[in-house]
């Protein structure tokens, strides 16, 4: 089945069978590796992506479901507004295996386009589905908290 | 494997009548989850992700009237849900985590019928009602009549939950929900309890009680209401509904907990619940 929508700005067609984890799509067909792939059930947060600027996992949304959507990756956001924070994500402890990081920076640009200066509580819950086993979330928050110094 | 994407619900109904092998999809938070009994091994889908008629929420005479492809995410966000149903919208907030909750839907939390679904209980204490549609017609029950057994529903063949209805609560009704999990996110309940209670002139005049994870299906525990209703709003009147209500739950031991902590940790929330009701009264 043919399926189009709009990745990362650009408008895409893929054959794929309809209900294709778009994470299996990302990643074999159109050669995305940013999203990645922890528990494939829902559970660690590492295959987020946006869908509509609202943050999902790609291990649970089906292609089909994508049809003439817009759905931007790390890849995409890397390239805008990510860049500040992947930065001080690197330099203030907040990336180890780096296995979470795309996960976790892809849901803090949902929570930042919502809310410009988020509260630590504000982070914590909007990452409460983002598993990260190696940094203990310190150094992460410091990054986000960070982005608010000029 | 074939994919239908009906864009409206009577297109919708005319597909499950015509095959009512077909298996309806939402959210996909649960259907998606690889070993899931529901899921992507089925013959035909029918993906209901296009009905925005079944989205959104609105008042309806005295009725909040809820299309079951709302998210947990656009419940919680609700300024009408946080004013008249708080217990909703605190039960919304602690399904899984964010990239949970704005796919996941109510009707797909009711259908999928886990005991240990967040939303059971509330809208058991809140005496919800559903609106379940097939190509036939509409037909309401009140939701305490849906859960039957242990994952099995009054959904028939050919039917779909299309709305989920909760009566306008009086006004000064305390509402809480308190879920117990490993951890404060993200954790499927241990167990999980909720409560809608009026005080007045210290007399309990309305107590509905409903609990999850506690037995095979979300459970209302009406002797524990009948009880205590009509009762001085004291510390005995709480022991008391504790007490009853440790009687009317049948737990398990599990992955997750085991039977006797869940009665012990059940009866102290019903206890505090119930003081906290008194309480708000007082303030109020
Ligand atoms: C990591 C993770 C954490 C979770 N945490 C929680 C939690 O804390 N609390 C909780 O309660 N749940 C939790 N869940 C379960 C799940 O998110 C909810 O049950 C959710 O509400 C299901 O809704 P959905 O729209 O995703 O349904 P889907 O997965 O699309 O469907 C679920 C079932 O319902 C049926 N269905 C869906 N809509 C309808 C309808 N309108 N009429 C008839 N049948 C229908 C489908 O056929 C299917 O059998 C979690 C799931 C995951 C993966
Ligand atoms: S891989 Fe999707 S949530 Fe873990
Ligand atoms: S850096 Fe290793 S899981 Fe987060």
């Amino acid at each position: 089945m043919s399926i189009e929508f709009l990745l990362n700005g650009e408008r895409i067609e893929v054959e794929a069978p309809p209900m294709s984890r778009l994470l299996d799509v990302l990643r074999r067909e159109l050669g995305l590796t940013g999203t990645k792939e922890g528990c494939g059930e829902g559970e660690c947060g590492a295959c987020t992506v946006l869908l509509e600027d609202v943050p999902v996992l790609s291990c649970l949304l089906p292609l089909v479901q994508c049809e003439g959507r817009r759905v931007d990756t790390i890849e995409g956001l890397a390239r805008s507004e990510a860049g500040p924070l992947i930065e001080r994500l690197v330099s203030l402890g907040g990336v180890q295996c780096g296995a979470c990081t795309p996960g976790i920076v892809v849901a803090t640009c949902a929570l930042l386009r919502q809310t410009e200066n988020p509260t630590r509580a504000q982070v914590a819950q909007a990452l409460a589905g983002n598993l990260c086993r190696c940094t203990g979330y310190e150094g992460i928050h410091r990054a986000i908290q960070a982005l608010a110094e000029p | 494997m074939h994919v239908l994407r009906p864009r409206s619900l009577h297109a919708a109904l005319e597909d499950l009548a015509s095959d009512a092998r077909l298996r309806p999809m939402a959210g996909c938070t649960d259907f998606m989850v690889p070993g899931a009994a529901t899921g992507a091994d089925s013959d035909g889908i029918l993906d209901l992700s296009l009905l925005s008629e079944l989205r959104g929420i609105r008042w309806n005479d005295d009725w909040l009237e809820i299309g079951a492809l709302t998210t947990f995410a656009e419940i919680a966000a609700s300024n009408f849900v946080q004013e008249h149903f708080s217990a909703l919208v605190e039960a919304a907030r602690q399904v899984g985590g964010w990239q949970i909750q704005t796919r996941a839907t109510l009707g797909g939390n009711i259908a999928n019928a886990s005991p240990a679904g967040d939303s059971l209980p509330v809208l058991l204490a809140l005496d919800a009602e559903l609106e379940l549609s097939a190509a036939g017609g509409v037909r309401r029950i009140p939701y305490e009549r849906f859960h039957v057994g242990y994952r099995e529903t009054a959904l028939g063949a050919g039917e779909l939950i299309t709305r989920i209805r909760l009566p306008r609560p009086a006004p000064n009704v305390h509402q809480s929900f308190r879920k117990v999990g490993t951890r404060e996110a993200q954790a499927i309940s241990k167990l999980s309890v909720a409560l809608c209670a009026r005080v007045d002139d210290g007399i309990v005049r309305d107590y509905r009680l409903a609990a999850g994870s506690l037995g095979p299906t979300p459970i209302r525990l009406r002797e524990v209401e009948r009880a205590v209703v009509g009762r001085t709003a004291n510390s005995e009147t709480a022991d008391r509904a504790a007490e009853i209500a440790t009687h009317q739950i049948h737990p398990i031991d599990d992955v997750r907990s085991s039977a006797s902590y869940r009665r012990w940790a059940f009866a102290r929330i019903v206890r505090r619940m119930t003081l906290d009701a008194y309480a708000s009264s007082l303030q109020g």
